[in-house]
């Protein structure tokens, strides 16, 4: 390891980040992950004891406990096969055991996550009861998270790098400082050839003519509109109550000086910088599939579901922009937290992994902020926890579109 | 350069943003507009926080709110120049 964390901070300060590497685990699908998590995936809510004690027995191995899974159907259901499934084939998941009530749903999860190539085994409780699924399920762990700990990290170009993006308790520092540091960053590896992601789709509400100009051409631009506006009027405008400035801006985001949707929406937009453009917008949890480079996903702005969806979509890393301090953290990907704001540097600093306070001061250009950040990001593939990693957040919120049956 | 204690974003905006904490009534500001690092001073009319806004011309109740150089609302109110800027004066033009 000590040659890993020397060898990422040598390159990221090597001027214009020639031989940018990371060391990473290569899975057997050619994806590369930056953690070799053993995890415990419980198909629906049912499942969460029998997945606890299983990660209770098999030291090492992490339980996903969720909320869902029972009576969903329709275009509900493929999303939480497919948040399930993308969590379990991400590349820094080394090895899977699933557990659900019954054996049909739980095979069809094992069937989605063993296309990677990674060991995953199912189990169903019915005809069996907890205890005794619990035994034969920590037989399975204790194997895989042994296997797991012998496998080794190799040297990565950065392009093997999968990076998303989403801010959270955001103010008016945000889109002065922390989300342009994470475009200026975009717009240096992108053109590298990492793939990059990017959502929270009503909360682009007053910035909609920004990001749909931000396509690579006119049909992804009209399929991003399309996306936005199915949001607003399937989401937004079916449920409110009221004008929704009770909810979007958030409590926090006022508190923080924010005060409309739009000004929100503008300085959200930052993330993407000024150079790159996104190639396709995926539906929530999707994989990409057009190649390296930007791309949109239709998420909440919720931070624990967009993190969940980007991470299950097979993102590896994700940048976190927070202005009033946001302490989200995902159970498989680590989460990088950047603050601009000097009061919340000061109040909770233990959150924050890259300060960027600095621009303003304007003692930090935002491109030296964006070589800080490459700098985090190598260092956290490499293996240094980030804050929310080492605080122990491992919020894992599947997005659910309706009702059950 | 000194620390600035506003920041604008864009020429054509009518506000801007405290960027230090404890700015008292009666400072004179010294701002900056990041687009092209151009500099300004404006003295503030009261106690603003840290990430709150300050009005950098007279506006009027119906006006168009401007930052980033973008249409980001509308004045619910008069605001004069260097007064504070947030709910209370102004609104979404969505939702």
């Amino acid at each position: 390891m000590a040659k890993a964390k020397k060898n990422g901070k040598a390159v990221a300060k090597k001027n214009g980040h020639q031989d940018l590497t990371f060391w990473g685990w290569r899975r057997k699908n050619g994806r590369v992950g930056v953690r070799n998590h053993v995890i415990i995936l419980p198909l629906d809510d049912l499942s969460n004891a029998a997945c606890e004690a299983v990660a209770n027995n098999i030291k090492g191995t992490m339980a996903l406990p969720h909320a869902y899974g029972r009576l969903q159907f329709g275009e509900d259901l493929d999303l939480h096969f497919r948040t399930l499934i993308g969590t379990g084939a991400n590349p820094n998941v080394a090895a899977v055991v699933v557990i659900g009530i019954e054996d049909q749903w739980t095979k069809r999860v094992v069937d989605g996550i063993a296309k990677t190539g990674k060991p995953v085994t199912g189990f169903g409780i019915e005809g069996h009861g907890d205890i005794a699924t619990i035994a034969k399920a920590s037989y399975v762990a204790k194997q895989y998270v042994q296997m797991a700990s012998e496998l080794q990290r190799e040297e990565c170009d950065i392009s093997d790098l999968w990076v998303s993006t989403k801010c959270g308790e955001s103010d008016t520092t945000t889109g002065l400082a922390s989300c342009p540091t994470v475009g200026n960053m975009y717009d240096k590896l992108i053109p590298r050839g990492i793939h990059g992601v990017f959502g929270e789709t009503s909360e682009i509400t007053g910035g909609e003519h920004l990001a749909k100009a931000r396509a690579v051409n006119k049909k992804v631009g009209e399929k991003w509109m399309k996306t936005w506006q199915a949001y607003e009027d399937e989401v937004i405008q079916a449920h409110k109550t009221n004008d929704l400035s009770d909810s979007q801006p958030t409590k926090g985001n006022i508190a923080g000086g924010l005060s409309t949707i739009e000004e929100k929406a503008l300085g959200n937009l930052e993330k993407i910088g000024r150079e790159c453009t996104y190639i396709d917008v995926l539906l929530p949890a999707e994989t990409p599939k057009k190649g390296a480079g930007l791309y949109y996903m239709d998420t909440s702005s919720a931070a624990a579901e967009c993190v969940t969806l980007m991470a299950a979509g097979g993102y590896a890393v994700h940048t976190f922009p927070t202005g009033q301090g946001n302490v989200i953290g995902n159970p498989i990907v680590p989460v990088i937290k950047i603050s601009g704001n000097p009061k919340t540097i000061r109040t909770m600093g233990e959150h924050i992994d890259v300060d960027v306070s600095g621009i303003l001061r304007r003692d930090m250009t935002i491109p030296q902020a964006g070589d800080a950040l490459i700098e985090m990001i190598v260092r956290t593939a490499n293996g240094r926890l980030t804050a929310a990693e080492a605080l122990g957040h491992r919020e894992f919120v599947m997005t659910k579109l309706y009702r059950s049956a | 350069m000194a620390i600035p204690q506003l920041l604008v974003h864009d020429n054509k905006d009518t506000v801007g943003v405290v960027v230090i904490e404890g700015l008292k009534k009666g400072t004179d500001m010294l701002c900056v507009v990041t687009h092209d690092n151009s500099s300004f001073k404006l003295k503030a009319k009261m106690d603003v926080p840290i990430g709150h806004k300050v009005a950098l011309v007279d506006i009027k109740k119906g006006d168009t709110i401007w930052k980033y150089g973008q249409d980001v609302g509308i004045a619910k109110a008069k605001i004069a120049k260097g007064e504070h800027v947030h709910v209370h004066n102004i609104k979404t033009k969505r939702w």
